[in-house]
């Protein structure tokens, strides 16, 4: 079983368009799971089911039974985050600012804080329209444990990829460079890197890569609307040369992209041209790459 | 009056609203924009200017003072967040872990862990006539954006607190660091796509800034590509709709080159004075 993770550093490279795609190309031998719990929106193309929905807890969260508070105050003076503002004449624990570090309970003289796990979110066992089966998740508002949601995402993807024995697991990754990047790389056996050549695209490629190679896993490169800007394409295909990445593809700007998503489909059911070509050459050179 | 722009999802424009807009309004009054996207801050690449000051940033960590250490493994007990783990007489800090509570060292019978600061990120001030830069860049391998965020705005309140125009552009998502960027704002503009993805986005961006009882409105990015259902669904929703930028390969080429847009494209010049005119509108029901 391989693990191929896509991801982009920035936004709007049009990373799920091209995960929806392989997954449409890759029909009967994947699982599908969606990494990018903040903004999930590979279901919006591949329809699952949301079959079996499940809680999440992760990290703790404080809590005051007032029964029991002397108002004394220490809680609220050791906590960091100013979470125990003392409002209409009582401490009380804000949910949002409490960052579950449970000292206030360790001070409380007479016990009356209690730290309950926090909900964080919901994930998902689904079928997509597509028949591949796929774990995805939704993050609860203001939660800090994204990273954590991805681990549970990829870890359940990775069990019941295990027991319908699927070749492929193909994961939307999470964007940016923090915990939840992290998280969505680690123990993947490719990592394609969609970017584009705009001096953001650039740079933020060049950032994701340096967390990429400190995990040594194997990594290509789509460079999306390479046309918009011929230098900005030159430099990044003489990065991939140098950090010795695999060129997979250049796709043109196309309207396509959005149009198909319009449409709630993938780019390879939508596009009758050049688009369905290219991915579907580049899905095949990266079953090659890993095989 | 305090600002902050922001998305569901990375890459609907959040960057080049924020500086065209920022660079525009500073035509006529001090503007401070400041890049709280700090795990990818890319204002910088839009907007030169001198740098006036350069700063790292740190956040608190324990560091074990051997010596001291008796062994009985409070500190270890005290940790949520698995930072702090001992082996036998042994104890190491997992500094990427700690969220900097204290509850260790202030908790450790003997003083053996005091707090040191350890480097997080880099925060860079530069200026360019009436507009003030401020860009904190998170290093790689630490995982938390909130404690950077926080100090970052710290630093805006006592430098730049005068300017009558502060701009934040907010990291995507809905999580902590979104929440922590918008808190102290007045005012949010959520910008999105007229596509299925920038509605299911801005829905989530909207039970964001509803739950945190924000006053907010909507700009929309490439307008006239995608379906009308982004506007219906601000329509049925009471949303205000402030401007609606044109869709236009000029735009991805001259954004892939690093250039402001309003310079060159009248269409885009006419919508960001309409978030002018709202932002002034605003600004003076504010006072
Ligand atoms: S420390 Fe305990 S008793 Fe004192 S104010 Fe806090 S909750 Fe109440
Ligand atoms: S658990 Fe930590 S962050 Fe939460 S209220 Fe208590 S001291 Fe503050
Ligand atoms: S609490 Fe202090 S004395 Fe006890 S094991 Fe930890 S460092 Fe050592
Ligand atoms: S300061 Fe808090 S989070 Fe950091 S190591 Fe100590 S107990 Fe853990």
């Amino acid at each position: 079983m391989k693990e191929i993770v896509v991801i982009s550093g920035k936004g709007g490279t049009g990373k799920t368009s091209i995960t929806a795609s392989f997954a449409y190309l890759a029909g009967n031998d994947v699982l599908v799971a969606d990494c990018d719990v903040d903004a999930a929106d590979l279901h919006l193309l591949l329809k699952p089911d949301f079959a079996k929905e499940e809680d999440f807890y992760s990290g703790l969260i404080a809590e005051i039974d007032q029964k029991y508070c002397t108002n004394c105050g220490r809680c609220a003076n050791v906590c960091r985050f100013d979470a125990i503002p003392f409002k209409n004449n009582h401490f009380e624990v804000d949910s949002i600012d409490c960052e579950g570090c449970a000292y206030c309970a360790k001070v409380c003289p007479t016990s009356a804080i209690e730290l309950k796990a926090a909900y964080s979110g919901k994930w998902f066992t689904s079928t997509t329209r597509l028949n591949s089966p796929m774990i995805h998740a939704r993050l609860g508002i203001g939660s800090d444990n994204s990273g954590k949601l991805v681990t549970k995402v990829k870890n359940e993807a990775k069990i019941l990829a295990e027991s319908i024995s699927k070749s492929y697991i193909l994961i939307d990754g999470s964007p940016g460079i923090g915990c939840p990047v992290v998280s969505s790389l680690s123990g993947a056996n490719f990592v394609l890197l969609i970017t584009e050549p705009s001096i953001s695209g650039i740079h933020d490629l060049k950032r994701v890569y340096d967390l990429v190679k400190s995990f040594k896993i194997k990594a290509g490169c789509i460079i999306n609307k390479f046309d918009i800007n011929k230098n900005g394409t030159d430099e990044i295909l003489e990065f991939l040369k140098k950090e010795n990445i695999e060129h997979i593809a250049s796709i043109p700007y196309n309207e396509n992209f959005t149009k198909a998503m319009t449409n709630a489909q993938t780019i390879v059911e939508y596009d009758k041209g050049e688009l369905t070509e290219i991915l579907t050459n580049s899905w095949e050179k990266i079953k090659r790459i890993i095989a | 009056m305090k600002i902050a722009i922001a998305s569901g999802k990375g890459g609907t424009g959040k960057t080049t609203l924020s500086t065209n807009l920022a660079s525009y309004l500073s035509q006529n009054t001090q503007v401070v924009l400041t890049d709280l996207d700090v795990e990818e801050p890319n204002s910088g690449l839009f907007l030169s200017g001198e740098i006036i000051n350069k700063e790292d940033k740190f956040k608190m960590i324990p560091e074990w003072i051997e010596d001291k250490c008796n062994g009985c493994g409070i500190c270890q007990n005290a940790c949520k967040f698995n930072a702090v783990l001992q082996f036998g007489d042994f104890i190491s800090v997992l500094p990427e872990l700690c969220h900097s509570c204290y509850a260790c060292s202030e908790l450790c019978p003997t003083d053996a862990l005091p707090m040191i600061p350890k480097k997080m990120g880099e925060l860079t001030h530069k200026k360019l006539g009436n507009l003030s830069l401020i860009e904190s860049r998170l290093s790689i391998g630490e995982e938390q954006a909130v404690p950077l965020i926080k100090q970052t705005n710290k630093y805006v309140n006592k430098n730049l607190s005068a300017a009558k125009i502060q701009i934040f552009d907010s990291p995507p998502g809905t999580s902590c660091p979104v929440i922590e960027a918008t808190k102290n704002v007045d005012f949010v503009i959520l910008i999105t796509e007229p596509t299925p993805f920038g509605l299911h986005d801005l829905k989530l961006a909207v039970d964001t800034m509803r739950e945190m009882k924000k006053d907010f409105a909507v700009v929309i990015n490439r307008f006239g590509i995608g379906n009308d259902e982004v506007i219906d669904y601000c329509n049925n929703n009471g949303i205000e709709i402030i401007a609606k930028f044109p869709n236009d390969r000029r735009v991805a080429e001259l954004y892939s080159k690093g250039e402001l847009l309003y310079l060159q494209i009248p269409e885009f010049a006419r919508e960001l004075e309409k978030v002018k005119n709202y932002i002034y509108n605003l600004i003076e029901e504010f006072e």
